[in-house]
């Protein structure tokens, strides 16, 4: 199975809110690492035919962003930031910190499958330096003990973080009644009804 | 509907005295609903739009010289006058992707008043016969995703987005778009490539602005997200008032994210154009000095693309004309300062790494040359410098961003060329090169000690770090 009922339900709807369902490309490859954790084959597949593009484009464009993962990764993936403000506060210790705590390299995932160590970049929270996000959710101002604690917190299932894939708990979503309509380029090529009747008002 | 691990209350954000026109809802606990927001003012900005014609709300935004706050720092209302008449449909697309090293606002602004984003984009839809918009949130931002989708569907439920708002002819949609790890996708051409489910590359230009060419090949406006954030309170008090806030060139306040060794690095909302590095930095109102001990040694004033600055620069004002004649920008408003503990050969490695992992590969001398400068640096710090590297450095600079240097002289030292000149579609390259050189410039002694190991690297180097 590429994507589950319930997932195709959601494509569809994300699909008929942009003028080309192109545009729907990386909400639904979001979708699909949510469902699996990370991109399947399959399920590149079946984006590819909800969005008229080839499987070889799909793939493509996935991999020019980072977030996508082509396999499988820990459920918890951890980016710490070494970016300039991090690194004036010691990213790069805690990054090597990291390396030691987990028995992994940069890029690795430990041996019970549960955390995927990244080197980050710049995750705007600069102030809050050095930072991490575990599944795209903040630590800031981390101390080699904070990291450790953070590990047995994952580890013991403490946390209530959902796995990798996941993003915002909660999905945008138009009431048919409520939605103004997509504007494909090739329609809709008068100037819209407030525009004209207030100039109109304007102009007299 | 807070996911654990999230610190409870806007991080970051420093509540400092003066005039608060965008956070000023991040006192609130509850500040990103629209219970909160509605209770605070919230869409009364619309409300005031909507009695205008939007001829009336496009010149408010022009002469409140209202100027963009992703980067370039263009007149919000002069970019809106550059949609072609009558070639509809017009799209707004909201940047929302903040990723400049140091950056940190519009994702305090996505998360603590998403109301506030919406409407600012809402005034903007009607003034200008926009009838869709799509807000692209940077993909690592799942609290900013989650709170402007949760903002959204209580929006459209109260009939304040979507068909016929406000029972109004007014009506547009707005389409929350994800990102998903590429910084390039800032740049406003490239976040278009990805809207329309390509990678994102930058176009090449001309056309240099999309309200000429744009999303689907329709015109379209590109905005920052702090920019659609100052609408609702220019609807509400007016052009007059909003000019009545920083220097007469830059009007209203401006997000500063000053972030490195200082005691009180935060967040903070200050007038701009008339407030100095110097206040900001040293004042007890703000960031109350460099830690303890130690002195300034050298600073970013714009983000990871701008060239640095040090002490002489101080009592510029954050106004863009002064800091770009001095050789710099004031770009995303992220301000990074670092003391006389810093290695400046290692600072200015970690900005080129960035820029080498985030090129797109478009353009040959920024794909090529910002992965040269990171080696060459990374040798550089590793004792294996070479006696000619950095002419080297500064040769490769010189392909991707011409400058004066390496030969011209200006000062008695090579001259960083700003605004940069470049060699590739897009600013990414040359923004590599301006840590370089002007690190080269000021502390080329440190380069050279390292070079002639002099110096040896005390630092721990991270292990198995790649670009």
């Amino acid at each position: 199975m590429s994507l589950s009922e319930a997932n195709e339900a959601l494509a569809a709807e994300i699909i008929g809110w942009f003028p080309r369902p192109r545009s729907a490309l990386i909400p639904l490859l979001h979708l699909a690492q949510e469902q699996d954790g990370y991109l399947t084959d399959d399920a590149m597949r079946r984006v590819a035919e909800l969005v008229g593009a080839t499987p070889a484009e799909v793939k493509g464009t996935a991999g020019f962003y980072e977030m996508f993962r082509f396999e499988p990764v820990g459920s918890y993936m951890v980016n710490v930031c070494t970016n300039i403000s991090c690194l004036l506060w010691g990213g790069e210790e805690l990054l090597d910190h990291a390396c030691e705590t987990l028995g992994v390299e940069v890029g690795g995932t430990t041996d019970d499958g549960m955390i995927t160590l990244e080197e980050a970049e710049c995750i705007a929270a600069c102030t809050e330096a050095p930072c991490l996000q575990v599944n795209y959710r903040y630590r800031g101002r981390v101390t080699p003990d904070d990291f450790d604690r953070l590990v047995d917190d994952l580890r013991a299932g403490r946390l209530d973080i959902p796995r990798h894939g996941a993003l915002s708990a909660v999905r945008q979503s138009i009431p048919a009644e409520r939605l103004a309509g997509v504007v494909p380029p090739e329609q809709a090529r008068a100037a819209p009804v407030w525009l004209e009747r207030n100039s109109v008002e304007a102009a007299s | 509907m807070q996911a654990d691990g999230y610190l409870a209350h806007a991080p970051g954000y420093v509540l400092n005295e003066g005039p608060k026109l965008i956070t000023g809802r991040f006192v609130h606990e509850d500040s990103f609903t629209l219970e909160r927001y509605r209770a605070t003012g919230g869409y009364e900005g619309l409300r005031a739009a909507l009695e205008m014609t939007p001829a009336e709300v496009h010149d408010e935004v022009r002469a409140a010289t209202l100027l963009g706050r992703g980067g370039a720092g263009f007149p919000a209302g002069v970019k809106w006058g550059f949609l072609p008449p009558g070639k509809h449909p017009y799209y707004l697309v909201v940047n929302g992707d903040e990723s400049e090293p140091g950056t940190y606002k519009d994702r305090l602004l996505m998360e603590r008043d998403p109301h506030q984003l919406i409407e600012g984009c809402l005034i903007a839809c009607y003034a200008l016969g926009l009838r869709q918009c799509f807000l692209y949130v940077r993909g690592e931002m799942a609290l900013a995703q989650e709170r402007i989708a949760a903002a959204l569907n209580d929006a459209y439920a109260a009939g304040l987005v979507g068909r016929e708002i406000c029972g109004t002819d007014f009506s547009v949609d707005i389409v929350m778009a994800w990102g998903a790890g590429a910084y390039i996708v800032g740049e406003e051409t490239a976040l278009i490539e990805s809207l329309e489910g390509r990678r994102g590359m930058p176009r090449l230009k001309p056309p240099y602005f999309p309200a000429a060419v744009g999303l689907y090949g329709q015109p379209t406006i590109v905005n920052n997200v702090e920019t659609l954030s100052n609408l609702p309170w220019l609807m509400v008090n007016g052009s007059q008032a909003y000019k009545g806030f920083g220097s007469e060139s830059s009007p209203g306040t401006r997000m500063f994210a000053v972030s490195g060794h200082l005691r009180r690095p935060g967040v903070y909302e200050v007038e701009h154009g008339v407030t100095t590095f110097r206040d900001l930095i040293y004042g007890e109102n703000f960031c109350g000095g460099i830690r303890d001990g130690h002195e300034l040694k050298m600073f970013i004033p714009g983000g990871g693309s701008a060239p640095w600055f040090f002490a002489e620069h101080l009592d510029l004002p954050l106004e863009a004309r002064p800091v770009g004649a001095a050789g710099s920008m004031l770009g995303s408003g992220a301000i990074v300062i670092m003391d006389d503990t810093t290695d400046a050969v290692r600072a200015a490695w970690r900005v080129v790494k960035f820029f080498a992992r985030e090129s797109c590969g478009k353009c040959t001398p920024c794909r090529e040359g910002t992965t040269w400068l990171e080696q060459i640096l990374r040798r550089i710090l590793d004792g294996e410098g070479r006696p000619s590297d950095i002419d080297l450095l500064l040769d490769i600079g010189d392909n991707i961003s011409p400058g004066p240097y390496p030969a011209a002289a200006h000062n008695g030292q090579e001259a960083v060329p700003f605004p940069p000149r470049q060699t590739t579609i897009c600013p990414l390259g040359p923004s590599a090169v301006a840590p370089v050189v002007s690190t080269i410039r000021r502390f080329r002694q440190e380069y050279e000690d390292k070079i002639t190991r002099q110096d040896p690297i005390r630092i721990p180097v991270a292990a198995g770090a790649a670009p």
